[in-house]
């Protein structure tokens, strides 16, 4: 028999009993489906992951505050002093030769005017290389001259979605805002970057040199002079990272006299450790993911050869039949091989469809990310003929090896 | 009668020679099923094999079928040695020698007459629009023509055995080899199947009809009669 013959005859058995075909179908719908859902979630996340990792750079070291002990031992805040100060932003540049970009920050919250609309967002006092670490571009207007950096201008640069929000399609640059109660002049605008890997906005900020923050935002909560609550250090080769931060780490120690055993009042960050862990956790949960939709899509395989027994048991005078005719086990094993892969095939299709649809609502109304491409498809196609023949090869088996005179004489 | 008389044994479509069948060998429950059993049966005869229920005649059956291997003697079914041939080549000789019919006719209830006739040539490769074509040409030789679009279950118990029959016939196997087929008929309608037997055995199929009704085994040209694993006596018709 051709294939599509044997194809032919297993739809005709399986129409048969449409009902009980369809609901054995439906065990591989449910797997199928599941693992399309949850295999592009994720996917999704990682894709994400991927994005934050692009977007921060992997060649990038942040330092800031360490926790320090109080009076009685207890353990402050990492970010309710300052430790760290323009100098050591400017040792870090000298004295390590790899550093490419170094730049300390400030930053804060406020209310931004323009008019009659006003914005709450955060301002973030920066130095020069500050654009190069983050990656910003400017959509209009310029970046800070070196005048600007001096303090006694007033200059601002405004995030996308504070562009919008207090000008609408109205040109920004060149007007005046009020940050608080100061007027700044904004001299340019960000180009938008839209959602970072956590979620944020990133769009939502203002930017200032870093003295016109201190002196005019921070207000005056008695800073040190020339404070910054983080030193961002780019690095050119990222494989000088771990070395690198080592440098700065001793730089550290050496300039804030810490002796050894002491604990350091300061910590550098490894943006790239950060995003392995996350990357780690979202492998687990992919694993974990893909495992309970492999759980339900061997329950469905269950289910293909229990009514498959089933259904040798019920035809075991037709297959006496055909032998007596002609068939030989390779052919019964193959009929029988195919009404199987014909459940699973008709339940991988429906799956699919159904898992798209679902993968598309996770992705519509759900918080998950959700990547959903041809190769997860392919690969759920290839998962529902894989059970089908794993599944159905027994009982096919089973049928083949039937005696044909025991066969026939069952009533 | 036009019983062919040649004597040459290697013209034999069933050749036996010392044929024997034991179940369980070597248990408490070993049964010798048929013990050197000899026989010969040539192209276009029409012979019948009698014999009480447990005398062997059904494993004879299974033998001469092809379904199941002798445990000692020699069978060529159509000049073929069974005994070395595995479930895989059985079938195959099955296909090509062997047109069974059977008590129950053992059609399939979801197809159709046209269906069942044509379903053994779906083993051999025929091509699904001449397959329709021979299976409407076998249902027409033997009388149910009009029927072709029926279902068994639409059909009398002599109609459905004639189905069987031309499912029988349709790879033009050289033995046709018939399980009580006149059992589960009334004595009219077995008479009109053993009728159509004597007409396939005209046009040069060879019958072998298995039964335990002297006045069905009457019908044919030779008469062989089993007892306790033996063929006791082989009378004239």
């Amino acid at each position: 028999m051709s294939a599509w013959e044997v194809m032919r005859t297993a739809v005709f058995a399986l129409r048969g009993n449409w009902l009980r075909s369809a609901l054995t179908s439906l065990g591989v719908i449910i797997g199928i489906a599941a693992v399309i859902v949850m295999v592009s979630v994720g996917q999704g996340t990682q894709a994400e992951i991927d994005k934050l990792v692009s977007g921060l750079g992997s060649n990038r070291l942040d330092v800031g505050p360490g926790s320090r002990r109080g009076p009685g031992g207890a353990r402050l805040s990492a970010s309710s002093y300052y430790t760290l100060d323009e100098d050591a932003a400017e040792a870090i540049r000298n004295e390590i030769p790899e550093v490419q970009y170094v730049a300390g920050s400030l930053r804060g919250s406020a209310q931004v005017v323009f008019a009659e609309n006003n914005w709450a967002t955060s301002w973030e006092g920066v130095q020069p290389d500050f654009f190069a670490l983050e990656g910003w571009e400017i959509a209009e207007g310029a970046v800070f001259d070196a005048r600007d950096y001096g303090g006694a201008s007033k200059p601002v640069i405004l995030g996308d979605s504070v562009r919008r929000e207090l000008f609408g399609d109205a040109p920004a640059v060149g007007q005046s805002v009020r940050i608080g109660r100061v007027p700044f002049t904004v001299v340019g605008t960000l180009a938008a970057k839209g959602q970072g890997g956590w979620g944020q906005d990133q769009d939502d900020v203002v930017l200032v040199p870093l003295e016109t923050g201190r002196r005019r935002l921070q207000g005056s909560t008695g800073l040190p002079p020339g404070a910054v609550q983080q030193i961002a250090v780019g690095v050119a080769v990222a494989d000088d990272l771990a070395y690198v931060q080592g440098q700065i780490e001793a730089l550290l120690r050496q300039r804030h006299r810490i002796q050894p055993g002491d604990e350091d009042d300061f910590r550098v960050r490894n943006i790239a450790e950060i995003v392995a862990t996350r990357t780690q956790t979202t492998r687990l949960m992919s694993l974990l993911l893909g495992a309970v939709a492999s759980i339900s899509l061997i329950v469905g395989g269950i289910g293909i050869m229990n009514i498959m027994l089933v259904s040798v048991t019920e035809r075991i005078r037709e297959i006496g039949l055909r032998m007596a005719v002609g068939a030989g086990p390779t052919d019964i094993r193959r009929q029988f091989l195919a009404e199987a892969m014909l459940i699973s095939l008709v339940g991988g299709i429906v799956g699919i469809a159904i898992g798209i649809v679902g993968a598309l609502l996770v992705g519509r109304l759900g918080t998950l990310p959700v990547a959903l491409n041809g190769q997860v498809i392919a690969m759920a196609a290839g998962f529902s003929i894989a059970t089908g023949l794993f599944f159905g090869y027994y009982p096919a088996r089973k049928a083949s090896q039937l005696d044909p005179i025991e066969a026939l004489r069952q009533q | 009668m036009s019983a062919a008389v040649g004597t040459s044994d290697s013209r034999a479509v069933i050749h036996a020679q010392g044929l024997g069948k034991v179940y369980s060998p070597g248990t408490q429950a070993e049964v010798v099923a048929l013990d050197g059993v000899d026989l010969d049966i040539r192209a276009g005869e029409f012979v019948a094999i009698m014999g009480p229920s447990g005398s062997g005649k059904s494993t004879l059956m299974n033998l001469i079928g092809c379904l199941d291997t002798p445990s000692s003697g020699r069978y060529l079914c159509d000049g073929e040695d069974v005994a070395t041939l595995d479930a895989e080549a059985r079938a195959r000789l099955r296909r090509d020698k062997i047109g069974f019919v059977f008590q129950g006719f053992h059609l399939l209830p979801r197809m159709s007459a046209l269906d069942n006739v044509a379903l053994p040539m779906g083993y051999v490769g025929v091509s699904p629009d001449e397959r329709q074509s021979r299976a409407q040409a076998a249902l027409e030789s033997v009388g149910l023509g009009e029927r072709a679009g029926h279902r068994p279950n639409e059909l009398s118990g002599g109609q459905q055995q004639r189905v069987a029959i031309a499912r029988a016939l349709i790879n033009e196997p050289p033995i046709l080899l018939a399980d009580e087929p006149t059992g589960a008929l009334d004595s009219r309608t077995g008479e009109e199947i053993l009728a159509l037997f004597k007409q396939l055995q005209r046009r040069g199929h060879t019958v072998v009809l298995i039964t335990h009704d002297a006045d069905v085994a009457a019908h044919c040209d030779r008469v062989f009669v089993m007892r306790d694993g033996r063929m006791h006596e082989e009378e004239a018709a």
